[in-house]
């Protein structure tokens, strides 16, 4: 749900990183933390356990930049992937104006990541939402560990609409930031076509 | 700020109408801080000595306590707790929902009291609502004239938001 505020001339976007646990995805936001201009930047703030696993969501706000006088801002949240917290992921997608799957390309991940997928549908048909219709991109993460699926069977199998999707190596940066701009570009031309 | 299909709109207007009424509540509940926040997580509005905080972050973390005591409300079969009250050691913070839209912060310390404070928040959110159900007239007028389409995303082309990312 953005935010168009006339007042202080600038446009709120909310962006959702999905995925099962382990995929990367608070590490997609911490790299985008440590690679973004401190200007362009508010605190990245992580409720995790003791263990740094996420416990409720990570929060990350970057600026983008100005389109006609106006500031776009998008906030950046993440689920907790691991199965038990599925009370947290659905209020995290609440008002959410795109999201970005983050798949574990390692094969023995292939189950968990489907799962989550079909987490992610309901969680969103719930809230009004349709996966089909939303700004959605798609990365495989971990492509630098030895067991992985090749990137097109993937996406055979968890790409069934045909996204934009990445290949990521989250840790190092590699398709981070195309997977955001990804999303970001859409949510905008979303915002633009309802208006 | 009202909606507008699935998204919230504020104008000038409604927006200074707002800061005087969270100026008033600052100044009358001799709050240290008064914030207003929509319900995802984005701040709308603020008054007092807000320079020393992280009032985005603030905001998001409100809401997202929000969405969990709702969550949890949800389970115990209430509807939603609208007050949320957290006491420190020296500062307090006390939350609640206003028209089941938008929350309101005032973070308080000895200055003030917890009766005081819950007094003032229940005129100002009177006061707010009000603010509200005009914005989402105005809203609702102008898109039936076709002005909102005119104001800004008719001026934005593909272009400027192709432009955003290179």
């Amino acid at each position: 749900m953005s935010f168009i505020n006339y007042a202080s001339r600038e446009i709120n976007c909310k962006i959702v990183y999905y995925g099962p646990g382990l995929c990367g995805k608070t590490t997609n936001l911490q790299y985008i933390h440590r690679r973004t201009n401190p200007e362009q930047k508010g605190k990245l703030i992580s409720l995790a356990t003791e263990t740094e696993r996420t416990l409720f969501f990570d929060f990350l706000p970057i600026a983008l930049g100005d389109i006609k006088g106006f500031k776009i801002r998008f906030h950046l949240y993440t689920v907790p992937g691991q199965v038990f917290y599925a009370a947290s992921r659905k209020l995290i997608l609440k008002g959410v104006d795109g999201v970005v799957f983050v798949a574990d390309s390692q094969i023995e991940r292939m189950e968990s990541n489907m799962e989550s997928i079909e987490d992610l549908s309901i969680n969103l048909a719930e809230q009004g939402y349709d996966l089909e219709k939303l700004p959605y991109t798609i990365q495989y993460n971990k492509r630098d560990l030895p067991n992985i699926a090749p990137a097109e069977d993937m996406d055979n199998l968890l790409n069934p609409r045909r996204v934009p999707w990445f290949e990521g190596v989250a840790v190092t940066g590699k398709g981070v930031f195309e997977t955001l701009k990804s999303v970001a570009k859409q949510v905008l031309f979303e915002l633009k076509k309802n208006y | 700020m009202a909606m507008n299909g699935s998204d919230l709109v504020m104008y000038e207007e409604e927006f200074s109408r707002i800061d005087v009424e969270l100026r008033k509540l600052h100044q009358q509940a001799n709050a240290m801080v008064v914030f207003l926040v929509d319900k995802n997580g984005q701040l709308i509005a603020s008054a007092g000595e807000t320079h020393d905080i992280d009032t985005t972050s603030l905001a998001s973390l409100t809401a997202g306590n929000i969405a969990a005591t709702g969550g949890i409300a949800r389970l115990l079969g209430e509807k939603e707790f609208t007050i949320l009250f957290h006491e420190g050691e020296k500062d307090n913070i006390h939350i609640s929902l206003i028209g089941q839209r938008v929350i309101l912060v005032v973070i308080f310390d000895r200055r003030s009291s917890l009766g005081l404070v819950r007094l003032r928040v229940k005129k100002a959110s009177e006061a707010l609502v009000k603010i509200f159900e005009d914005i989402t007239q105005k809203v609702d007028k102008e898109k039936g004239e076709g002005k909102l389409e005119e104001s800004l995303f008719a001026e934005i082309s593909d272009e400027d938001i192709d432009n955003l990312f290179k």
